[in-house]
Parts: C-alpha cells; sequence; structure tokens
C-alpha cells in the first residue's frame, strides 16, 4: 500500500470545453495546482476528440514540467469501429501510463501498469484482487460505493493504490443517445456539438423545478456536486491515498488548494465546506453515497443527519 | 366493466356478518389451494392489505400473517399499510394475475395508496399462484357466485388487452 | 436462433416452457438478482423445481446473478453460485468480475454466459471475457445497432444474445447510478431501479403526480395514462421545455428485424420482463416462438397479435436503429 501522504489528483475534463479554454485550464493546473497526477483526455464522447487534440501534446508538457504525473484517460463507452481504434491506438502507443475506462482497454492493458477509472465497475476486491493481477496499479472507485465497501476493498486488496472522487459532480450514467443534443434539437449523428454551450453541464430539473440531474453529452452527471471533506481523515486511515478533484466550470486551483489544506492538516473540514460553497456556488454538495444514502444526500458530521440537497 | 346494479344493491343491505362469512370461507379455500400464497411476501407479510372496491358499498381487510380477512360497510374504513382501489373486476384480476399489474396500477384504474411496494410484493405473489377462481371457490363463493363467475368470464375475455405500461 | 424468456415466478416459468421458450432464464429471491423486486424470483426449492419442469420439455435454464457483490458480503454471492451449479442451471449469467473469476475457477465446467450488466459492447471487451473467464455468450448492450452486432460477431469467439422485446434501458446497462443518486438502491447493488419502496403518487388538482425519493418524475393530466415512475422515463425540464428528457415511455420491439439479427450473427434473441406477470410471459413466448419459427410472410400477422398486447403502448426499435441516438 502507499506509506506516503496522500495526494490529490485532477480527473478528466468531462464536459466539452473549446480548445482554448482547455489549454489554458491545464497551464494553470500546472503552474498553481497542488495536485500530484492529472488524468487527461477525452472520456465521454469520441465526436469530442479533435477539439483537444491541437492543444494535447503542449498541455502534457506544460504538466510534466511542473512536475505532475500525466495519466491519459480512454473512452467510457466505445461502441463503433473507429472508438475501438482510438483505444487500441492509445494504448499501442502512449508512453504515458492509461487510465481504463471500459472493457476494451482492460483488455489491451494486461500485462502493463495502469489505472482504473472509476467508470469501471470494481464493486469488491475480488473484482480490484483480478485487476490488480492483470496490471492495475492504482484504481479509483465508483462514486456510488459507500464507505462500507470502500474500506473492505482496500483492506482486501494487495499491492494497489485506491483512489476515491472527493470533489466534482458525480458520473451517474451514459447512454449511446444523446440527451444533451435532444434538449437542443439535435441527434447525436448532427449533434453540432452543442454540449460545448455548457462547460458545466447542462441542468435538469424536475417539473416541479427542483434541480436534479446535469446533461454532458451522452453521460448524466449529478446535479450535486459530491464533496468529501469531514470523511478525508477516515478514508486516510482506511486506506485511500489519492483523492480525486473532477474539474467543473470554477476556480480549481482553488479547490485544489483547500482540499491540500484539509488533508495536510492547515484547514479545518467543516470550514471547509464553507469555504468550497464559494468557490463552486452552481451546486449543492452531496456526500449521500458514501454514507449509504441517496447520492444526493447531504450528510453534515457529529449531527448525521441526511437533508436533500435542493435548490 | 362495473358491477351490474342489481347484483351490488343487495350488498348494501345485506347484513355484514353475513357477507363476512362467505368472503371468509372463499378465502380459505383459497388458502387450502394456494397454502404458499402469502409466503412470496417476505417483510410484506405482517402488513395490511385493504381492497376498495368502487362500485361495492364493502371494504376488505386482509391480514396475511394471521392469514384472516374482515370486511367493513363503507364509509366505514380500515387502517392499512396498503390500499387498493378500482372496479371490482379488476381487484379479481388481479386476484387471478390475468392482468399485468405494471398496467393495471399504473394506468389509472387502480389507485394504490400507502405502501406500493407492499402491493407490488402482494400483487407479485398472487400472480405466482395459479388462481382460478370459478375452480378455486366452487362452491365457497356462496351469495357471490353470480359475481364470481360474471367477473371471471370478463376477465378472461379482458385478460391481455389492459397492457399500457411497461415497468421498465 | 434460440429464444430466451424471462420468468419472475414458478408459474411463470412453466408458461414459458409450455409456449415454446428454448431456454428461460431467472433469479434467486436476494440481492444476487437484478430483478431483486418484491414478492417475485426463486427460492432454492422452486428453482431445482422448475430446472426439472424445464428438462423434462427440453428447455434450458438460466439463472442470472448478475448484480455486482457487495464488499465483504461475496459469500452471498458464492454461494448462490454454488446452489445454481448444483441445481443443474444450463448457465449461469454474470455482470462481476470477482464473481466471473470466482466461476471460471470452481466450476470449470460450468457454461458461463455475460449478463448485459457487464456492458462488453466492443470486440476488445467481449474477447477479455471468453479469455480470462471462458465465457461463452455474451448479452449485448442496448446501445448496438444491428450493423455494429455483425461488425462485433465477426470479431469474436462467443455467442450472441440480444435483447429484441420488452423494456429499455436508455443509459447503459449496469453503468447507471441514477436510482440510487435518487433513493439509495441501484442495480448494481441492490438489483432494482426505480424501487417501489421509494414510489409514491400524489393527486395534485386534475393531475396525478409520481414522485420516486423526493423527486418528480412526471405529472399526468386527468385523461392521461399513469406510468411507473422509472427515472429515465419521466418528464423533466431542461431551461425552458418540458418533455422526456432521455426517453419516451417506450418499450422495445425489433421481432420484425429476425432476418437481419440471425444474418449478423446472433445466436439467442432474449424477451425482457422477470417482474411482468404470467399471463404477459405466456403470451409474448408462444407469439415470438410462432413468428421465429414462420415465413418470413407470415411473421408481421403473428407480431401484430403482440401490438395488440401492447395496446396504447408505443414500441421503439431502440439504438438497432442508428437514428434512435
Amino acid at each position: 500500500m502507499n506509506a506516503g501522504s496522500p495526494t490529490l489528483s485532477l480527473g478528466p475534463i468531462l464536459y466539452l470545453w473549446e480548445g482554448d479554454k482547455w489549454r489554458d485550464f491545464y497551464y494553470r493546473i500546472a503552474d498553481e495546482a497542488p495536485v500530484h497526477h492529472v488524468i487527461i483526455g477525452e472520456t465521454v464522447c469520441s465526436k469530442r476528440l479533435h477539439f483537444t487534440e491541437p492543444h494535447l501534446s503542449a498541455v502534457v508538457e506544460r504538466l510534466e514540467l511542473a512536475g505532475k504525473h500525466v495519466v491519459l484517460s480512454t473512452l467510457a463507452l466505445v461502441t463503433l469501429e473507429r472508438e475501438s481504434q482510438y483505444t487500441r491506438a492509445l494504448v499501442a502507443d502512449s508512453t504515458h501510463p492509461i487510465e481504463a475506462n471500459d472493457l476494451s482497454a482492460l483488455a489491451l492493458l494486461e500485462g502493463r501498469p495502469h489505472s482504473i477509472g472509476p467508470l469501471v465497475n470494481v464493486y469488491n476486491a475480488a473484482t480490484a484482487r483480478l485487476l490488480a493481477r492483470r496490471g492495475a496499479s492504482n484504481i479509483c472507485l465508483p462514486p456510488e460505493l459507500p464507505a462500507s465497501s470502500i474500506a473492505e476493498i482496500v483492506s482486501g486488496t494487495q499491492g494497489v493504490t485506491f483512489e476515491v472522487l472527493a470533489f466534482g459532480r458525480m458520473p451517474l450514467a451514459i447512454s449511446a443517445r444523446c440527451a444533451h443534443a435532444r434538449a437542443k434539437g439535435h441527434i447525436k449523428d448532427n449533434c453540432q456539438f452543442v454540449c460545448v454551450e455548457d462547460p458545466d453541464g447542462l441542468p435538469l430539473k424536475t417539473l416541479d423545478r427542483q434541480s436534479f440531474l446535469a446533461l454532458n453529452g451522452v453521460q448524466t452527471v449529478s446535479f450535486t456536486c459530491q464533496a468529501l471533506l469531514t470523511e478525508l481523515r477516515d478514508l486516510v486511515a482506511s486506506g485511500v491515498s489519492r483523492f480525486r478533484l473532477s474539474p467543473q466550470d470554477c476556480d480549481m486551483v482553488a479547490v485544489a488548494g483547500l482540499y491540500d489544506a484539509i488533508l495536510h492538516g492547515r484547514m479545518e473540514a467543516e470550514d471547509g465546506i464553507a469555504r468550497l460553497r464559494q468557490i463552486y456556488p452552481a451546486a449543492p454538495l452531496s456526500n449521500g453515497f458514501h454514507h449509504g444514502q441517496e447520492g444526493a444526500a447531504w450528510v453534515a458530521r457529529a449531527r448525521n443527519i441526511g437533508h436533500r440537497a435542493t435548490e | 366493466m362495473e358491477v351490474p346494479r342489481p347484483l351490488a344493491a343487495p350488498l348494501a343491505v345485506v347484513p355484514i356478518p353475513l357477507v363476512e362469512g362467505a368472503v371468509k370461507l372463499m378465502f380459505s379455500s383459497l388458502l387450502k389451494r394456494h397454502p404458499a400464497l402469502f409466503e412470496r411476501l417476505g417483510e410484506h407479510k405482517s402488513k395490511r392489505y385493504a381492497f376498495r372496491p368502487n362500485d361495492l358499498p364493502l371494504v376488505f381487510l386482509v391480514e396475511p400473517a394471521l392469514p384472516a380477512i374482515s370486511v367493513m360497510r363503507k364509509p366505514a374504513d380500515a387502517a392499512a399499510d396498503a390500499a387498493v382501489e378500482g372496479p371490482l373486476f379488476l381487484l379479481l384480476a388481479l386476484l387471478e394475475g390475468r392482468c399485468d399489474a405494471d398496467a393495471l396500477f399504473f394506468s389509472r384504474a387502480l389507485t394504490v395508496i400507502g405502501d406500493m411496494e407492499a402491493m407490488l410484493a402482494l400483487r407479485n405473489a398472487l400472480d405466482g399462484c395459479e388462481i382460478d377462481l370459478p375452480r378455486d371457490l366452487g362452491g365457497a363463493a356462496g351469495p357471490f357466485a353470480p359475481l364470481v363467475s360474471r367477473t371471471a368470464a370478463a376477465i378472461r375475455r379482458r385478460a391481455l388487452a389492459g397492457e399500457t405500461v411497461a415497468w421498465n | 436462433m434460440e429464444l430466451i424468456c424471462p420468468a419472475g415466478t414458478p408459474t411463470a416459468f412453466r408458461e414459458a416452457v409450455d409456449a415454446g421458450a428454448d431456454a428461460v432464464y431467472c433469479g434467486f429471491r436476494d440481492e444476487t438478482n437484478a430483478r431483486n423486486f418484491p414478492g417475485l424470483n426463486f427460492s432454492r426449492e422452486e428453482l431445482g423445481d422448475a430446472i426439472s419442469y424445464a428438462r423434462r420439455k427440453g428447455t434450458q435454464t438460466f439463472i442470472a446473478l448478475n448484480t455486482f457483490m457487495r464488499a465483504g458480503h461475496e459469500s452471498l454471492w458464492y454461494e448462490a453460485a454454488a446452489d445454481a451449479v448444483r441445481l443443474g442451471a444450463d448457465a449461469l449469467i454474470l455482470a462481476d468480475f470477482g464473481l466471473m473469476a470466482h466461476v471460471a475457477e470452481a466450476y470449470p465446467e460450468q457454461r458461463l454466459h455475460v449478463s448485459v450488466q457487464a456492458s462488453a459492447s466492443n470486440p476488445d471487451a467481449v474477447s477479455f471475457l471468453v479469455d480470462a473467464f471462458g465465457a461463452r455468450r455474451v448479452v449485448l448492450p442496448r446501445t448496438l445497432t444491428i450493423s455494429d452486432i455483425a461488425r462485433l460477431a465477426r470479431q469474436i469467439r462467443c455467442e450472441i444474445e440480444v435483447f429484441v422485446f420488452g423494456g429499455l434501458c436508455v443509459m447503459a446497462e449496469g453503468r447507471c447510478s441514477l436510482s440510487s443518486y435518487a433513493t439509495g438502491k441501484s442495480p448494481n447493488m441492490n438489483g432494482v431501479c426505480s424501487p417501489a419502496s421509494h414510489v409514491r403518487y400524489r393527486q395534485d388538482g386534475g393531475d396525478l403526480v409520481s414522485e420516486l425519493g423526493s423527486y418528480t418524475i412526471n405529472r399526468f393530466p386527468r385523461d392521461e395514462a399513469a406510468g411507473y415512475p422509472t427515472l429515465c422515463k419521466g418528464r423533466f425540464d431542461i431551461a425552458d421545455a418540458s418533455g422526456y428528457a432521455f426517453e419516451d415511455p417506450v418499450s422495445l420491439d425489433v421481432m420484425d428485424q429476425i432476418d437481419a439479427l440471425r444474418e449478423a450473427g446472433v445466436s439467442a434473441l432474449k424477451i425482457e420482463g422477470r417482474q411482468r406477470g404470467k399471463a404477459y410471459v405466456a403470451e409474448v413466448v408462444s407469439t415470438l416462438r410462432k413468428a421465429l419459427d414462420a415465413r418470413p410472410e407470415h411473421r408481421q400477422a403473428l407480431l401484430a397479435r403482440l401490438r395488440l398486447l401492447s395496446e396504447g403502448q408505443r414500441t421503439t426499435s431502440g439504438a438497432y436503429e442508428k437514428r434512435w441516438r
């Protein structure tokens, strides 16, 4: 297991951002954010690849010059021939470690060190051990897992570091169909990349105007933002050594600074919660999955009373 | 299909003990034929289920844990964990498992009040039995015999016409 | 092509066998089963009896252990696998890699099918499951077109089973936490989606409002048929418009594509609906059996019967057609 102190990682940007915005975001991360690992690359929709491709090598170089460990993310849903080809080429050609987000990447990565992303179903130690035997060295667990499962998996698996999503809207579902394009009057095959208009996701409300989910192309994410802060200490104690910050359209350098301060005892978690709400006011915070409740719930520490996140 | 008036009207005046006697007889004859019926309910066996035909002046309360059935005259009502309201024809169809409950429950022909999961468990348990009302009740239907045979025939005619809503 | 039919109760099981199923799939009455609905499914004894019945009629039985093992409680799944093997299951339908590895090692002779919940949607993914666990058949996610399936079939070394009729998941199966986000209960962990325990119907003026957990999923005006609040088939607001954001409440029907599916290399056609009643199972299975055995020119008339059965219900060919995306 990882004997060193816990570190932060930055997950892939799940949304479609314009190329320049994407590049500048990573330049700033390279220069200012206290994250050790940066997972980079399109994860949600293969149609978006051309937006970031022109900037990829410059961004990777800048991140590495700043001492970040760069990991390349694979697509979550691989269906088309061209998506299979893309995944194969990524695995074959990359000199960087790769994070697998679907079964095809798992297959292709067998026998070489790699990471497992949160979109691969790891619900128990038997699965984690199987993946470890095949070469996985780091596993980011699915956001749906409660703390009890996390502790069981970590204690039952040797030779792998474990990572947990600590900040960001939670990936909840992915489809062959693009609800985002449909909402704007298009179908996936002629989507005109309308998801670029919503760099933080397109909010979806109930008919009673209660905020509920957000659309991100073919992916559906939570409206609430997962925020594990008071939980960090227990997670570290149970052996989790990496905490993932999933980029939202907010000051992620400030988010990273805040998590770093809490993780290393420079800030109280309770103060961090108040501060985080200022940094990312767009979404209510939630931690329900972690506490074995509905994912949208916010469970305050000590009082241990859940109330549903509403806006 | 609603219960024809000439059949329903006498029930408004027949003394409850008489109705209840007949219903209890039907209930026990049904359970004799299908002893495993309530075992499928699992944790929901301890709940109380009310059936409110909206074309009869009566309410039926089923308590699987005892097991027992009792009858009340409206507007008196039973404290139940889950209740289902609708035409007697549909309630009996539900009993026979001849209509798909997805369609029944969630079309507006039946209204489920209270513990939806318990009612779903009951409907699945009923569907898991091969209840055939005319056969299973035989002579036990007593004063309900014409009602039972009429509705059973209607159920067979319409058994599959009510498929409207998929679960998932 | 085989016809694979659902059964949620022993009665529905016998109906499916009698109606001409080549195989019936079903599961135990616990969370090892992705249709872990109240009042449904099989005890060990019931399943043993069902398998004997099926054997006598030359029908196979597939047992679905297609949820993901809860960490620390793996023995529930291991015992279910042991019992399924002991009872004589013709195949186990599995989704969890850990459970697949266990079954492949402990019961190397046992036929292993990959559940749709495992989300194997491309040749490399299927090859992984064949190489690592000896999978003999894969149930494909409902995210592929028929030409995708044909291309896939040419590149893999196991049989293909596809859903052709019944409920339709809009999201990639086994990769959806929408239900647990709203209710704490998920298909992957609890074997339920949009569970009845969290469903509430509420009258609001003339409207009937369906709720799941604390969220409104749909609102039905007085004369509109109400639906069950399955989350991905709800009506929502996006910006200023209301509508079915993910999918209308429709069900899947691609039986008119039987020949194309056969040509694509599909070995088995699967009917969804372990939670549907015995009457539904009997009618759908017998009709699809006849359609499958009929000459193409007679098929349409047979299938029309099923549309009657789906009166008022719209069907879709879903992802099997590219336009759906």
